[in-house]
Parts: C-alpha cells; sequence; structure tokens
C-alpha cells in the first residue's frame, strides 16, 4: 500500500480563508505540506484548526484561497471525490456495522469485487492489530479498539492524505501514549502523508515531522519540533509549546525556557545575576524554583530533581546563570 | 411508614391507589366482560371463533381491514419520512413552521378532517370542479364512497404519527457519521441507503407499527368516506352490536383486535421505548 499513496499527497495551500459571517475562522494560511510528511496543526481552542482540516476535507467550502493536491487545485472538488482519508473526533463508526463493514466500506463503495475487499480488510486488521473482533460492532469494542478501527477505515482506500482530528482526545493518558507511539509506527509503515490536529503540545513535539502552530486562524509559526522549541519566534509560540521566561534587555523581548537556567548557592564569576527563592514545586523528574531576581523580575527555573540535591527553602540567596545561545530573541 | 418502606413503594402511590382501583376495574371489567361474552353467546363455546375459519362475509371484511390498514401503513410511513427528512433539513425557523403545521394538524378532530375531505373530494368539490374546469375528465372523478376516499382520509390523518418517531430517530445521527461516509467516498443516495436509512430504521418500524395499530381501531373515517361500501373491523362491530344483536361475534371480533394491539405493542416496546414513540420528538 506504501507503494501506492507514496505516488502522491503533496499539499499546496494559499491564501486560505473562512469566513463566517464576520468571524474569521481561518484568516489567510499559506503552507506546503510534503508527500509523506507527518504535520501537526497545534493550537488552542477557537484557532481555527479544525475548520483548516475540515476545507481540506472538502465538507467546508473556503471563502478565499486555494488548495493545490500534487499541483492540481481540489477546491472544486466534492468531498466524497476528494479520497482523503479522514479520522474523526468520536470516530464517527458506522454503528450498525461490524468492524469488517466499517473497514471495507470505503471499497465496497467502489464497488470493488467482494474478494479483494476481503483480502483488504483483513491487511488492515492484521495493521491495527484487531485480530478477533471482525464481527463485533463499535458498540462492544474500547476506545482505543475504536481508535484503531477508525484509523483502520479510513486508511483502507489508500488514500495519499490522511487527516486526524484530536483522534486521541477521548483516550485516557496512558492509552493515548501508547496509541501515539501505534500511530508513529503506522505512519512510518504506510507512507501516507498525514495532517494531524492537537492542542496538546506533548503530543505535537513527540510525534511529527513538522509542527504548525496556530492563532486567530493564522499560523504562529512552522518548524520542526526541534526548530519550534529552541527557536520560538514570538511569545505566543514560545509559551504554547513549552514554558518561558521573557527578559526585557536592549530594547527587546527574549524568551529563556527554564531548564536553561543554571542556578546554585553562592556566587562564582560568570553569573548574569543573584536572585531570592520564592517557591518550589516538585514535578517528580524536575524541581521548579521560582526566583526573585534583581535585574529582570521574577524567573522561573528548573532543575533535575536528582542532581539537584536537597530542595532550596524558600528566602535562599542563589546566583543565576545561562548561556549566550539559551537566549532567544522574539519579534514582538 | 415502617411496612410502607418495605413494600418499597413511594408514598404518593396510596394517594393514587383510590382511583387507579376504580380506572382499573372500570376498565379491566369490561374488557373481562367481552372476552367472556365472546365465548359464551349466543351458547358456550368456540363457535364465535370457528366462525373466522368458516364465515365468507367476515374473512372478507377482515381482509379489507388488514389491507386498508397495511396501504395506509406503508404510505404513512412512507409520507412521513419525507416530511421528517425535509423537517431536519430544513431551517430553524422553517423547521419550527413545519412543526406547529404538524401539530395543529393533530389538535383538529378526526370529524372535521373527514367532513372536510368529502367536500373538497366529492362529486360537486372544488376538486372535481377544477379537473372538470380544465377539461382534464368529463365527469367527476369517484375519489370518495370507496376505499381510495378511507385510503385518503386515514393516510391524512395518520402522517404526524408517523412523523414524529422517524423524525425523532433522525435527530439521533450523529452528523459527522454522515460526513464520514461521504469522506469514505460514498454519495448521497450511496450515503442515504446504506447509513442513514439503516440508522432511522427503529423510527420506522414504531412509526408503522403505531400507525398500524391506530388505523385498525377507525371507525369514523372508514364509515363516512368509505360510504358504507368499504366494510372494516370496527364498522363491523358496531354494526353486530347495534344493529344485527350478534354481541358474540362482536365481543370475539372486539378480543382479536385487543390481542393483535398487545401483541404489536409488545414488539413495538421491544424496539423502542413507548415513552419516546408518544413522546414524539422531545426527547
Ligand atoms: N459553523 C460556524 N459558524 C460560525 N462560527 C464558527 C463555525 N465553526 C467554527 N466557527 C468559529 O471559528 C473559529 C474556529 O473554530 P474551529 O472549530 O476551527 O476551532 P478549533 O481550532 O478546531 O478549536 P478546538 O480545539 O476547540 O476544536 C471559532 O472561533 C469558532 O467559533
Ligand atoms: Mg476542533
Amino acid at each position: 500500500m506504501s507503494a501506492d499513496s507514496a505516488q502522491s499527497g503533496g499539499l499546496a495551500i494559499t491564501g486560505l480563508v473562512k469566513r463566517y459571517g464576520t468571524v474569521e475562522a481561518v484568516a489567510g494560511i499559506d503552507l506546503e505540506i510534503q508527500r509523506g510528511e507527518f504535520l501537526t496543526l497545534l493550537g488552542p481552542s477557537g484557532s481555527g484548526k479544525t475548520t483548516l482540516l475540515m476545507m481540506i476535507a472538502g465538507f467546508q467550502d473556503a471563502t478565499a484561497g486555494d488548495i493545490l493536491l500534487d499541483g492540481r487545485s481540489i477546491v472544486a472538488t466534492p468531498a466524497e471525490k476528494r479520497n482523503f482519508g479522514m479520522v474523526f473526533q468520536g470516530y464517527a463508526l458506522f454503528p450498525h456495522m461490524s468492524v469488517r463493514d466499517n473497514i471495507g466500506y470505503a471499497l465496497s463503495v467502489r464497488k470493488r469485487p467482494r474478494r479483494e475487499i476481503a483480502g483488504r480488510v483483513e491487511e488492515m486488521i492484521d495493521l491495527v492489530q484487531l485480530q478477533g473482533m471482525e464481527d463485533r460492532l463499535p458498540a462492544q469494542l474500547s476506545g482505543g479498539q475504536q481508535q484503531r478501527v477508525a484509523l483502520a477505515r479510513a486508511l483502507a482506500f489508500a488514500p495519499p492524505v490522511l487527516l486526524l482530528d484530536e483522534p486521541l482526545g477521548a483516550l485516557d493518558r496512558k492509552l493515548r501514549i501508547e496509541v501515539q507511539a501505534q500511530l508513529k509506527d503506522l505512519h512510518e509503515r504506510v507512507g501516507t502523508t498525514f495532517i494531524y490536529v492537537t492542542h496538546d503540545q506533548e503530543e505535537a513535539l513527540s510525534m511529527s515531522d513538522r509542527v504548525v502552530i496556530m492563532q486567530s486562524g493564522r499560523i504562529e509559526q512552522v518548524g520542526t519540533p526541534q526548530e519550534l522549541y529552541s527557536r520560538p519566534r514570538t511569545r505566543f509560540a514560545a509559551t504554547f509549546l513549552g514554558k518561558s521566561n521573557f527578559l526585557h534587555r536592549d530594547g527587546r523581548v527574549w524568551a529563556l525556557r527554564p531548564e536553561k537556567i543554571d542556578l546554585h548557592v553562592g556566587s562564582s564569576g560568570d553569573d548574569r545575576t543573584t536572585g531570592k527563592i520564592l517557591s518550589q514545586t516538585y514535578f517528580g523528574s524536575v524541581l521548579n524554583y521560582r526566583v526573585e531576581t534583581t535585574e529582570f523580575g521574577v524567573l522561573e527555573v528548573d532543575v533535575d530533581a536528582w542532581r539537584g540535591g536537597a530542595a532550596l527553602r524558600p528566602g535562599t540567596v542563589v546566583s543565576i546563570g545561562w548561556h549566550d545561545e539559551a537566549v532567544v530573541p522574539l519579534e514582538d | 411508614m415502617q411496612t410502607l418502606r418495605r413494600l418499597n413503594l413511594h408514598p404518593g402511590w396510596w394517594l393514587v391507589l383510590p382511583f387507579l382501583l376504580v380506572v382499573m376495574g372500570m376498565f379491566l371489567g369490561p374488557i373481562l366482560n367481552i372476552l367472556w361474552l365472546s365465548v359464551t353467546l349466543p351458547e358456550p363455546g368456540l363457535d364465535n371463533y370457528a366462525a373466522l375459519f368458516e364465515s365468507e362475509p367476515l374473512r372478507r371484511m377482515l381482509w379489507t381491514t388488514l389491507r386498508i390498514c397495511l396501504i395506509t401503513t406503508v404510505m404513512s410511513v412512507i409520507l412521513g419520512y419525507s416530511i421528517a427528512y425535509a423537517m431536519m433539513h430544513a431551517s430553524g425557523a422553517n423547521r419550527n413552521w413545519m412543526i406547529s403545521l404538524l401539530l395543529v394538524t393533530f389538535w383538529i378532530s378526526v370529524l372535521v378532517r373527514t367532513f372536510s375531505w368529502l367536500m373538497l373530494l366529492g362529486r360537486n368539490g372544488p376538486v372535481n370542479n377544477a379537473l372538470m374546469g380544465a377539461g382534464l375528465v368529463s365527469e367527476p372523478v369517484e375519489f370518495m364512497r370507496n376505499e381510495l376516499g378511507v385510503l385518503i382520509g386515514m393516510v391524512h390523518y395518520m402522517i404526524p404519527y408517523a412523523v414524529l418517531p422517524i423524525l425523532a430517530s433522525m435527530q439521533n445521527i450523529d452528523n459527522r457519521v454522515i460526513a464520514a461516509s461521504r469522506n469514505l467516498g460514498a454519495g448521497g443516495a450511496q450515503t442515504f441507503w446504506r447509513i442513514y436509512l439503516p440508522l432511522t430504521r427503529p423510527g420506522i418500524v414504531a412509526g408503522a407499527i403505531l400507525v398500524f395499530i391506530l388505523s385498525l381501531g377507525f371507525f369514523v373515517t372508514p364509515a363516512i368516506l368509505g360510504g358504507g361500501r368499504v366494510l372494516m373491523v370496527a364498522e363491523y362491530i358496531s354494526v353486530q352490536v347495534l344493529i344485527t344483536l350478534r354481541w358474540g361475534t362482536a365481543a370475539m371480533l372486539a378480543v382479536l383486535l385487543l390481542g393483535g394491539v398487545l401483541a404489536l405493542m409488545f414488539i413495538l416496546s421491544r424496539l423502542i421505548p413507548l415513552s419516546q414513540v408518544f413522546g414524539g420528538a422531545r426527547r
């Protein structure tokens, strides 16, 4: 299947706008998506992620702009002709059909021969490891199993692009991490372009080739997880992906990640400033301190909990330092 | 109080108990009486029931009843489905209008409606006059005083009863399931036949059984619009009671009717909570 779906799947979005009355749900988006890429749309609630995905899928008409699949415009193509797989939030399985019929649906509406459908369904069942559940109805499956049926159903017709709208939203945390790994593995095996919507930053960081940070219907920043984390361009990008301190220096704002700060009791030569500990919070792997500094106001500092020794009490005077590369200039 | 708790009975029951007993007595008493009459009149035995297999007019009458009820059910469900579908896909304001109109027909007496049809479709009614005026027919079409008239009147009366359970089942459908079907490559017609229709089947079955049950006992409409030529079971019973005075036959038919309705209600309650059927679209 990687053979047929790898043929295509490159998307180009230009100047895409969606207006509901006076609300601009998507306010002008330009984006290139490589074939076979795992791209995540990350943004807070109401930032236009679902709207963008629905326009790509063909369930919403664009107010302006164009969507190209392998160079050809698809905005006039109805949803059922676009051949994009989609995993809906809540899965939207057909409740009256068995797992087998759900997965075979796309091929059966394409009037493929019965033998071919049966073979393909079996292949998909193996892929998502649902052996033995072929005859169950969706209501007889657990959340994680339903999610895999939804995936298999969407991939059964080897779509060039798979759209996923918060597919793990309904799962508990432990299962979510498990399924994340399975999804990533699946992506590598099938070679389909994945466009993945989430508002969970960990999910975005751990799974994606590239992440698009959205806010208010616009793209805030696009890049690999490493790029976004180490070189956020705006204040919003710096806070939405991870935590950050903001330093005001030379008339600019700079971002500084809490774990890139060195903190120790007493002073040494290359310290930037000194401060007093206001509070400390224990998170298992890290200790978080809030430090009142003389030059930069209150800074958050993360320290490896096991390396840092005993927790420092509030009121302790500490000195603080960081490498030059640790601070990143922001645009706004 | 102690005993009440042990009986696990809400104290409120004691308040309604006297009325409950009166109603039950006045309701169950006559029913049992009819059951009794059907096996004792004119003489003890199952003769009345045997007549079902022997009497030609009785069989013809039952067949007429069954045929008319089935046609009414099919027509009402098909039309009701279309109306419910249109309601689901109308804009908010239009939908409210449609629901009001549907409920208004609920409130108009069956007698008024039957006579309206008689006037509208009679030999000198506006419909026949218009048809003749337009030169489409040379003499009035016989809409009334036949089976066609009965069917028109009954279907008209029954449509709201079909619409409400169907509408309720349509409202239960998750839009994303329909979107998923289109996304998987199914066009409008395929999505309808393979997803939408099967998911509304409980509503269709509930509506059909409801309409069928109500049709079985129809009296006014067949009597007036059938003009005496279309004899259905309710009118037949009335004739046995009031004119020919064969109460045994009447009681036997009443028991048959009751048994049939109870059986259908039982099937219905298996398929869908009854409160949903009678509560209509309000879930
Ligand atoms: N049908 C609609 N009519 C009017 N406004 C809409 C409609 N659909 C979405 N919007 C608005 O468009 C904006 C973007 O909505 P969208 O559903 O795309 O957000 P989202 O990023 O998917 O949010 P979430 O993470 O909560 O799912 C929101 O402000 C929303 O209120
Ligand atoms: Mg959304």
